[in-house]
C-alpha cells in the first residue's frame, strides 16, 4: 500500500508545471523551430475605411530572400478570402476589394527569415483610395451613414436586436414606482493584451498527407473542426497543437486571419511556415472586449426596495461579429445583469452594430458579457443608494437575495444553483472594519480630504454550458475527460480543455487523486493535442472547472465503479459488500480488510473477474445541467489626489465564493491576477481612435497595463458555497475578480466625491480625468 | 545583408556567430543560440519578457543589438540552476506561486536576480519598483514579490558564493 500522500481536493499542492517554466524550458509556439521553416509577415492597413485599388508586389518579390507574396485575389481563387466568425458572421482574411479597419491584414508576405519579411512588408505597394470611416455606433445607425458591411444583404449597420425579460411587466412597474434613477455608462474598448501574442506554425507532411499546427488557441479541438470545414481537409488530417500558450484571457478563442493565411502558405509551398505577431499588431488588430453604450434604470420604493430594471444597450462590435459568444447569445450572458438582487421584474435589450473597428466583443478575462452586466447592476445600486441617502451596505443587504430562495429564478430567466450573499457581505465587512472607515472618511471629508469606500457584491455565471442551450457554431458546449490507470498505479488524464497558466496539469490531477486514491505525483494531465485529447470546447469563460472539471470527476467515478468489481473480486465478497472510504475500497463493518487503487489497478491488468474486460480507463462527456453561479464581495478604499487626480487603491479586500476548491494556493493567484485585469480598465486601460479612425493606443506605450507598482496589495478571503449540481460543488473563479473589481474602484472614487454631487464617471477613471472633475467641482490642488 | 561575426558568453559557455548587424540580442539568443527561455513580449521595451543579464546587469535584450554584446557576458534563465540545483529565485517562483503562464518568468526571474545582487534585504516598495519594467498579465504581482522575498530570504541565509550570478566560470 501507498504510503505517499494523496494530496486531493483542497491541497495547495506546488503546480506541475513549474519545473519546466522556471527553468526557461517551456515550448511556446514561437519556440517551435522546424528545418526548412519559413517566415510570414503581414502587410496591414494605415486605413480605417478603404477602398484597394492596385497592389503591387513586384518590389518585394525581387528581394533577395522573398518567397512568396500572397493577396487577397489569390485566396479568393482558392476560396478563401473569406473565413466564418465563430458568431455565424463572415470575415476577411485578405481584402479583394476594401479595407474596413485601421491594422486590417492587406496582404502577406513569405521569407526565408523574420527580417527580410519584415523588409518585405514595407516593400509591398498598396494604392488605396480612402472612404469616410464611421466610428460611433450611434452614428453608424442614422441614415445615410457609411456601410460598413456592402457585402452583406442587409444594407444596414445593424446587425442584431436581442431582448430578454418581461418588457410589459418591467415598464408598468416603472411607470408606478415610488423612485426611477437612470444612468448612462460606458464600458469603453479595451484589450487582452496577454503578454505572448498569437502565433503559428504551420506544417504540412505530404508523406503522410498530415497537416500539423502549432496554434496559440484556447480551444484546439473547435479550431481543428473550423479549420476543417473552410479547407475542405478532411479532419483527420489535421492535427492542432496547443503548446504552452502564454495567457489566453480570451483572446486566443477567435481564429484571426493570419492562421489561415499561414496554413494556405504551408500547404502552397510545401514548407513549414511560421508567423507570429508583433505586440503592435496583436493590440491593433485582435480581439477587442467591451465597447458597450449601456443606458441602464432602477425602479424602487423609497426606502430602497429595488422593483424593476430596465437596461438598453448599443453594442459596438468592430466590422466583423467575431464574438465567441454561443449562438444563441448575441449578447452573451448580459441578462445576468439583475446580479445578486431580487426583483420583481427586469427587461434588457441590446443591439449589435457594425463600425470601422476591429471585431469587438470577443473578450478581456471575461467573453460572455458578465463584466458588462456586473458594472451596470453594481453602479446602478450605488446611484439608487445616493439618491436616496442609503448606504452602499445598507441597500445590498435590503435587496440581496436571502439564501433560502436558492435555487432563485432571476427575472431574466437564469435559475442561480447557490448563494449566501448577506454572509459573504457582512464578512467583507468586518474584516476591513468598515464602520471605522466611515468614520475616517468623515473626518478626512471634514478637512478637505477625498477618501471613498466602494463595495461590489457581485454574482458570476459561468460553466457554459448546459447542451439544450448552449453552443459555439452549433457543437454543443459539452467538456470531457479521458482517464485511464496504468498497472502499477499511476494514470494519465487527457482533458478537452487547454491551460494558459490556469494550472490545469494540477488541478485536474488533484481531482483524480481525490476520486481514485492515488497520489497526485502519479497523475499526469495532458492537453491541447488534438491527436489525443478527448474534443472539448476549450478553456475561456471560466468553464474548465465547471464542466471539464465535472467530466473528470465523472470519469473518474465510472473507474471507481470498475474498480469496486476488482475489489469484491480480490477481497472475495460481493461488490454490494464494499464502501469507499479513506481512499480505499474496505468491507463493510471489517474496514481493515480493503484494496487501494493501486493494488487494484495492477489486478485490473493482471488478475480481473471472468466476465470483465481488462484494464482500467473511462472517458466522461459532461454535459452540465445549469450554469454555476460564484459569487463575491469586495471592497476597495481609495484616496485621490487632488493635485493630480491620481487614484490610490490604499487596500482592496475581495471575498469570493466560488464553491468547493481543488487548490487554494491557485484560486488566490487566480483572484490576484484577475483583479488586476479588473484594476485595469478601471483605471489605466482604453482603446482610442483618432476621428479617421487610426488607432492611438497601438503600442505598450500608449496602452498602459498595470505594473507591480500600480497594483496594490491584493487582500482575499473566502466563504464556501458549493454548487449543488456540479459533481464536486466547484463553480469556477478565474473571472470572477475581473468583473467584480472595477465597480467595486468606481464606487470608490465616485463614493469619495459623492458630496459633491458626483453620480457616476465612466472608466477608465484616468488621473487627466479626474483632475478635469475635481477642477469643474472647485476643488482640484 | 553582411554579417558580422562576434563571440558571445553565454551562461558560462562560448558561442562564435555571425549575425546581420541589425539583429537584436534577443533574435540572436532565441533564433541562432536556441536559447528559447528568454521570449519576446512587446516591441517598445515595456514589458520586459526578455530580460537578460549582461556583464551582470539586467537588459532588455529587444533593446540590445547583438553586435552591441560583442565579447560580452550574458546570463539567461537557463543558465540559472547550477549542478541540479534551482536558482533560490527559481525556487520561489515555485514554491510562492509567482507564476501562471510563465511567459514573463523569465524576464521577471533575470530582474529578480539582478535587484538581490545590489540590495540582499529589499523591502516589498523595492522589489515592486525593481520589476516595475516586467510586465505580467496572470498574476498581480502578489505572489512574486513573496517569491522574491522567499528568494532574497534563502540567499540571506546560505553562503553567499553559491549563489553567484557571474556569466563564466
Amino acid at each position: 500500500m501507498t504510503t505517499t500522500p494523496i494530496r486531493g481536493l483542497g491541497h495547495p499542492v506546488k503546480r506541475k508545471e513549474d519545473p519546466r517554466f522556471i527553468r526557461g524550458k517551456g515550448t511556446y509556439v514561437d519556440d517551435v523551430k522546424l528545418p526548412g521553416m519559413l517566415y510570414l509577415d503581414i502587410v496591414r492597413s494605415p486605413y480605417a475605411h478603404a477602398r484597394i485599388k492596385r497592389i503591387d508586389t513586384s518590389k518585394a518579390l525581387a528581394m533577395p530572400g522573398v518567397v512568396d507574396v500572397i493577396t487577397g485575389a489569390e485566396l479568393e481563387k482558392a476560396g478563401l478570402a473569406w473565413m466564418p466568425t465563430l458568431m455565424s458572421d463572415r470575415q476577411m482574411v485578405l481584402p479583394t476589394e476594401r479595407v474596413v479597419y485601421y491594422a486590417q491584414e492587406v496582404a502577406a508576405v513569405v521569407a526565408t527569415d523574420r527580417y527580410t519579411a519584415a523588409d518585405a512588408v514595407l516593400a509591398v505597394e498598396v494604392e488605396y483610395e480612402p472612404l469616410t470611416p464611421v466610428l460611433d455606433p450611434f452614428k453608424a445607425l442614422e441614415p445615410g451613414a457609411p456601410l460598413v458591411r456592402p457585402d452583406r444583404e442587409q444594407k444596414t449597420n445593424h446587425i442584431w436586436h436581442w431582448e430578454a425579460g418581461d418588457k410589459e411587466k418591467t415598464d408598468r412597474i416603472f411607470q408606478e414606482a415610488e423612485v426611477v434613477v437612470s444612468q448612462d455608462l460606458y464600458i469603453p474598448r479595451i484589450h487582452v493584451c496577454s503578454i505572448e501574442t498569437c502565433g503559428c506554425v504551420v506544417n504540412y507532411d505530404r508523406a503522410i498527407d498530415k497537416l500539423t499546427i502549432w496554434m496559440t488557441s484556447q480551444a484546439p479541438h473547435a479550431h481543428r473542426t473550423v479549420f476543417s470545414l473552410v479547407s475542405g481537409i478532411p479532419e483527420h488530417k489535421i492535427r492542432i497543437i496547443s503548446p504552452d500558450i502564454g495567457g489566453g484571457f480570451g483572446g486566443k478563442v477567435p481564429v484571426y486571419p493570419g492562421y489561415v493565411i499561414a496554413t494556405y502558405a504551408a500547404l502552397k509551398l510545401g514548407k513549414p511556415i511560421k508567423w507570429i505577431e508583433d505586440r503592435s499588431e496583436n493590440l491593433q488588430a485582435d480581439s477587442f472586449a467591451r465597447d458597450y453604450h449601456i443606458h441602464a434604470e432602477l425602479a424602487a420604493t423609497r426606502d430602497g426596495k429595488i422593483r424593476a430594471m430596465r437596461v438598453h444597450t448599443v453594442a459596438d462590435h468592430g466590422a466583423f461579429d467575431a464574438a465567441a459568444n454561443p449562438s444563441k447569445f448575441p449578447a452573451g450572458l448580459f441578462s445576468v445583469c439583475t446580479g445578486s438582487y431580487d426583483m420583481e421584474a427586469a427587461h434588457v435589450a441590446v443591439d449589435g452594430v457594425y463600425t470601422n473597428k476591429p471585431p469587438g466583443g470577443v473578450a478581456y478575462r471575461c467573453s460572455f458579457r458578465v463584466t458588462e452586466a456586473v458594472h451596470t447592476i453594481e453602479r446602478m445600486v450605488d446611484v439608487l443608494a445616493d439618491e436616496l441617502g442609503m448606504d452602499p451596505a445598507e441597500i445590498r443587504f435590503k435587496n440581496f437575495i436571502r439564501p433560502e430562495q436558492f435555487p432563485y429564478k432571476s427575472p431574466t430567466g437564469w435559475e442561480y444553483d447557490s448563494g449566501n450573499y448577506p454572509a459573504t457581505l457582512q464578512k467583507a465587512l468586518d474584516a476591513i472594519g468598515y464602520q471605522e472607515l466611515r468614520r475616517e472618511q468623515a473626518e478626512r471629508r471634514a478637512r478637505g480630504e477625498l477618501m471613498g469606500i466602494g463595495i461590489s457584491t457581485f454574482t458570476e455565471i459561468v460553466g457554459a454550458g448546459p447542451s439544450h442551450t448552449f453552443d459555439i457554431l452549433g457543437i454543443k458546449m459539452f467538456d470531457s475527460a479521458e482517464i485511464r490507470v496504468h498497472p502499477t498505479g499511476s494514470a494519465i488524464v487527457r482533458i478537452g480543455v487547454q491551460t494558459q497558466g490556469q494550472g490545469h496539469e494540477t488541478t485536474f490531477a488533484q481531482i483524480v487523486a481525490e476520486e481514485l486514491g492515488l497520489p497526485v505525483e502519479n497523475i499526469l494531465v495532458e492537453h491541447g493535442d488534438t491527436d489525443t485529447a478527448p474534443y472539448g470546447l476549450g478553456t475561456y469563460a471560466s468553464r474548465s472547472t465547471p464542466v471539464a472539471g465535472a467530466a473528470t470527476a465523472v470519469a473518474a467515478r465510472k473507474i471507481r465503479e470498475k474498480a469496486r468489481l476488482i475489489a469484491a473480486h480480490l477481497l472475495e465478497v460481493s461488490p454490494d459488500d464494499l464502501e469507499w472510504r479513506d481512499y480505499a475500497f474496505r468491507v463493510k463493518g471489517s474496514p481493515d480488510r480493503f484494496k487501494t487503487m493501486q493494488e487494484i489497478a495492477f489486478a485490473a491488468y493482471t488478475n480481473f473477474p471472468l466476465g470483465l474486460e481488462g484494464g482500467l480507463e473511462a472517458v466522461c462527456y459532461y454535459d452540465p445541467p445549469n450554469m454555476t453561479f460564484p459569487f463575491g464581495a469586495y471592497v476597495c478604499v481609495v484616496d485621490i489626489d487632488r493635485g493630480t487626480g491620481q487614484v490610490k487603491v490604499r487596500e482592496f479586500l475581495a471575498v469570493d465564493d466560488c464553491g468547493t476548491i481543488i487548490n487554494p494556493m491557485i484560486v488566490e493567484g487566480q483572484i490576484h491576477g484577475g483583479l488586476t485585469m479588473g484594476l485595469a480598465p478601471a483605471l489605466f486601460e482604453e482603446i482610442v481612435y483618432d476621428d479617421n479612425g487610426t488607432m492611438l493606443t497601438g503600442t505598450f506605450m500608449d496602452y498602459l497595463l498595470p505594473t507591480a507598482v500600480e497594483t496594490p496589495h491584493w487582500k482575499t478571503d473566502k466563504t464556501v458555497t458549493p454548487s449543488p449540481h456540479h459533481p464536486l460543488g466547484a463553480k469556477g473563479v478565474g473571472e470572477s475578480p475581473t468583473i467584480g473589481a472595477p465597480p467595486a474602484i468606481v464606487n470608490a472614487v465616485v463614493d469619495a466625491l459623492s458630496h459633491l454631487g458626483v453620480r457616476h464617471i465612466d472608466i477608465p477613471i484616468t488621473p487627466a480625468k479626474l483632475y478635469q472633475l475635481l477642477v469643474e467641482k472647485g476643488v482640484a490642488e | 545583408m553582411e554579417r558580422v561575426p562576434i563571440q558571445l558568453t553565454v551562461n558560462g559557455q562560448s558561442y562564435q556567430v555571425e549575425v546581420e548587424p541589425r539583429m537584436l540580442l534577443v533574435h540572436c539568443i532565441r533564433d541562432v543560440l536556441n536559447l528559447t527561455g528568454t521570449h519576446i513580449g512587446c516591441d517598445t521595451t515595456s514589458c520586459g519578457a526578455c530580460t537578460v543579464l549582461w556583464n551582470g546587469r539586467p537588459v532588455k535584450s529587444c533593446t540590445v543589438f547583438a553586435v552591441q554584446a560583442d565579447g560580452g557576458e550574458i546570463l539567461t534563465v537557463e543558465g540559472l540552476e547550477r549542478d541540479g540545483q534551482l536558482h533560490p529565485v527559481q525556487e520561489g517562483f515555485w514554491e510562492e506561486h509567482g507564476l501562471q503562464c510563465g511567459f514573463c518568468t523569465p524576464g521577471m526571474m533575470m530582474t529578480a536576480v539582478a535587484l538581490l545582487q545590489e540590495n540582499a534585504d529589499p523591502s516589498e516598495e523595492e522589489i515592486r519598483k525593481a520589476i516595475s519594467g516586467n510586465l505580467c498579465r496572470c498574476t498581480g504581482y502578489v505572489n512574486i514579490v513573496k517569491a522574491i522575498q522567499y528568494a532574497a530570504r534563502k540567499m540571506r541565509e546560505t553562503v553567499p558564493a553559491a549563489v553567484g550570478i557571474a556569466g563564466g566560470e
